[in-house]
């Protein structure tokens, strides 16, 4: 790389210098940083493997201390994706090819205002307002499907459910989520569209046929994007969720399984000895699976576009 | 001991200056030394006012006493202009483990020094081991959202199966028992609980481990030990929750409980609810915990105290310093300051800004005592 920039200009000026300079250190500090927060993870959550269970909360060992948290992580992100990916695709839609320029302009604002409200406003959101007014949805649920695990009740009457951290979630993760996607569907070359709409395809069947295979890696890259959002998400969780470290499907009683980034959140300040070092294992767990759903989601983006070629 | 002893015979002046702390706002300063006990510390108590301390001190621990370490320092650094105070509220463990790696003068914490810990201690205070003082008193209050029952009364045994989860209904006969001729509604009973870890969670599932018996089958923890449940993040959650919420009920600091209805709880055969005057005559009645060194006042509360007028589901948070420092200035900084807290005019100052209740005199004075031979190491 430097090598014909040499050939080409034996004396390299000072300002070339003092930006490649500046231009490497940027890139190093950013893998010296990821380095060394999982060296710090590792190091500080490894002694908790022989933490006993009065650093745990009375869990016997640090898988069994662990796993409920993973599991509410992981449930309440994929309540949040289940809700977020549709109405993101439904939004990127509207404002990418249906609305008119103005309407989808004001929408694409509206959207990423969103992304600027902090996450505690959205704590406090679901607290006071939203959880509330879900609480009759609840106990309609439990009353007429009941039957469904998913809905086993007895509904929660503060409506502090996973299903609403779930529902506050994809609110959170739609603005990034939708950003990427209207993007990348606005970037369907034009002529394809054209060519659909000539060959008497309908707006959808255009749609279908020459826009989502263009967007498709670009779409999976924005869920999973969003998917990292909402695996890390802490204050809005920590604030909604009424969490009672219990592994259950039930999503709408009181009675809830918390999530990792939460869980720290709340227990961190009065945690003490081996306690702390259980905290930072579980970080390092939800480190280790953000890592591979990145890894996963570059994987799929990389298959799809050799597919697309 | 010679604790219990004035424990017993102070017990009235006691009451009646818990009463007049909460009813008046001053001139108790006064009557402190007319109580009985040493002479000298309502002097000394006024000398670490007296303006003469400078430098800067710091703390940290109990997030419980946040608002009344507020209102201390403010006023002592009024009277002190030369000195400053800070107090960092991360957390009981958190500033006692601070205090054991020599990081803060001195600690807060909702909960006395395990044996480990006061062994610890002789490594940063010179070998002797730690000082410690009760300096906050604050009744947890059973708060409960039911539209339509006031005066709520639960017992023990009732309570504790409410947040077990084997009561699940308001009309369940326990409570009706408890509530004769209360019209009590077929509805869920939901009950709200700290989500994280909290002294004011320790001391309720220590009233329940102590008072309920076989209702309640935990031992005292700072983690909420049932599986079941609603959870809620910190006293403002819970009281939110309850608050939000219908058929809910918690428990929380009684100064952070706002309009929410209080219930009374049984005590002996009288229902006592959750009043300053009550919680300093329960923090009264308790012993010191056996085995400790004479310099260490941690108290074991007597949950189970059937004394009328005693409201024993109480948080009774310390502070945790050194017999001697290294540096003079910092060991009178430390007994000027803690001096300061423990006294009338100190724990007066908590009342008002914080809604704690005070210290009974003759904890007071204890604690004063102690502080007193706090000096430089020689």
């Amino acid at each position: 790389m430097t090598a014909p920039v040499a050939v080409r200009r034996p004396k390299a000026r000072l300002g070339d210098r003092v930006f490649v300079g500046t231009t490497w250190s940027a890139g190093l500090l950013i893998v010296l940083t990821l380095a060394g927060v999982a060296i710090f993870l590792a190091v500080e959550g490894i002694p908790a493997l022989r933490a006993g269970s009065a650093d745990l909360n009375g869990a016997t060992n640090i898988v069994a201390y662990v796993w409920p948290l993973l599991f509410g992580t992981l449930l309440a992100a994929v309540i949040a994706l289940v809700v977020a990916t549709p109405l993101a695709l439904g939004v990127s839609l509207v404002v990418s090819h249906y609305a008119p320029a103005r309407l989808s302009k004001l929408v694409g604002y509206a959207i990423d205002l969103l992304a600027a409200v902090p996450s505690v406003v959205y704590g406090l959101w679901g607290i006071g307002f939203f959880g509330v007014k879900l609480v009759p949805a609840f106990e309609w649920l439990a009353a007429h499907f009941g039957w469904i695990p998913l809905f086993a009740g007895p509904a929660s009457t503060t409506g502090r459910t996973i299903l609403t951290a779930g529902l506050v979630l994809a609110i959170m993760v739609l603005p990034i989520t939708t950003a990427i996607t209207r993007e990348v569907l606005a970037q369907t070359p034009t002529l394809q569209q054209e060519a659909a709409l000539a060959l008497g395809a309908t707006r959808w069947e255009m749609i279908r046929l020459a826009v989502f295979p263009h967007a498709r890696s670009g779409i999976v890259s924005a869920v999973m994007l969003g998917l990292g959002r909402a695996l890390g998400e802490t204050m809005a969780v920590a604030m909604v969720l009424s969490a009672s470290g219990v592994v259950t499907l039930n999503l709408i009683s009181s009675t809830n399984p918390s999530t990792i980034a939460a869980n720290i959140a709340l227990q961190f300040p009065e945690a003490a000895g081996l306690g702390v070092n259980a905290l930072i294992f579980s970080g390092l767990v939800l480190f280790v699976i953000t890592f591979a759903v990145n890894f996963a989601a570059r994987a799929i983006v990389a298959r799809s576009s050799r597919e697309a070629r | 001991m010679n604790s219990s002893f004035v424990a017993r015979t102070a017990l009235p002046a006691a009451a009646a200056l818990a009463l007049g702390l909460g009813l008046s706002s001053c001139g108790a300063a006064n009557e402190q030394p007319s109580s009985g006990g040493a002479t000298g510390q309502g002097a000394n108590a006024t000398a670490s006012l007296s303006g003469t301390l400078s430098g800067t001190l710091n703390g940290a621990g109990s997030s419980a006493q946040e608002a009344a370490q507020g209102g201390w320092t403010a006023k002592f650094q009024t009277s002190n202009p030369n000195a400053t105070v800070n107090y960092d509220p991360v957390g009981s463990g958190g500033g006692v483990d601070e205090f054991l790696s020599g990081g803060v003068a001195f600690a807060g914490s909702d909960a006395y020094l395990s044996t480990d810990q006061v062994a610890e201690s002789k490594k940063v205070c010179g070998g002797q081991s730690a000082i410690e003082v009760p300096d906050y008193i604050s009744p947890i209050a059973v708060v409960y959202h039911l539209p339509g029952v006031d005066n709520l009364r639960l017992s023990p045994d009732t309570l504790a199966k409410i947040f077990a989860g084997t009561i699940t209904q308001w009309n369940d006969p326990a409570i009706k028992a408890d509530n004769p001729g209360a019209t009590l509604p077929a509805q869920r009973i939901t009950p709200v609980h700290r989500s994280d870890d909290s002294g004011t969670t320790d001391n309720f599932t220590d009233y329940l481990h102590q008072a309920a018996g076989d209702a309640w089958t935990y031992p005292a923890s700072e983690t909420w030990p049932v599986k079941s449940g609603e959870g809620a993040d910190g006293t403002s959650g819970v009281v939110a929750a309850v608050q939000k919420g219908s058929g809910t009920v918690g428990y929380a600091d009684a100064s952070q409980a706002g309009q929410l209805s209080k219930a009374q709880i049984k005590v002996g055969s009288s229902w006592v609810g959750p009043t300053a005057a009550a919680a300093s005559k329960a923090a009264g009645l308790s012993k010191p915990v056996s085995g400790r060194a004479a310099s260490d006042l941690a108290l074991s509360i007597n949950r189970t105290t059937t004394e009328s007028g005693a409201y024993p589901l109480v948080l009774v948070s310390y502070l945790i310093g050194c017999p001697t420092y290294g540096d003079a200035n910092t060991a009178k900084l430390v007994k000027g300051y803690l001096t300061y807290i423990v006294s009338p005019q100190g724990q007066q100052v908590a009342a008002q800004v914080a809604g704690s209740a005070p210290l009974p005199s003759n904890l007071s004075q204890q604690a004063t005592q102690q502080l007193a031979d706090i000096a430089v190491k020689g």
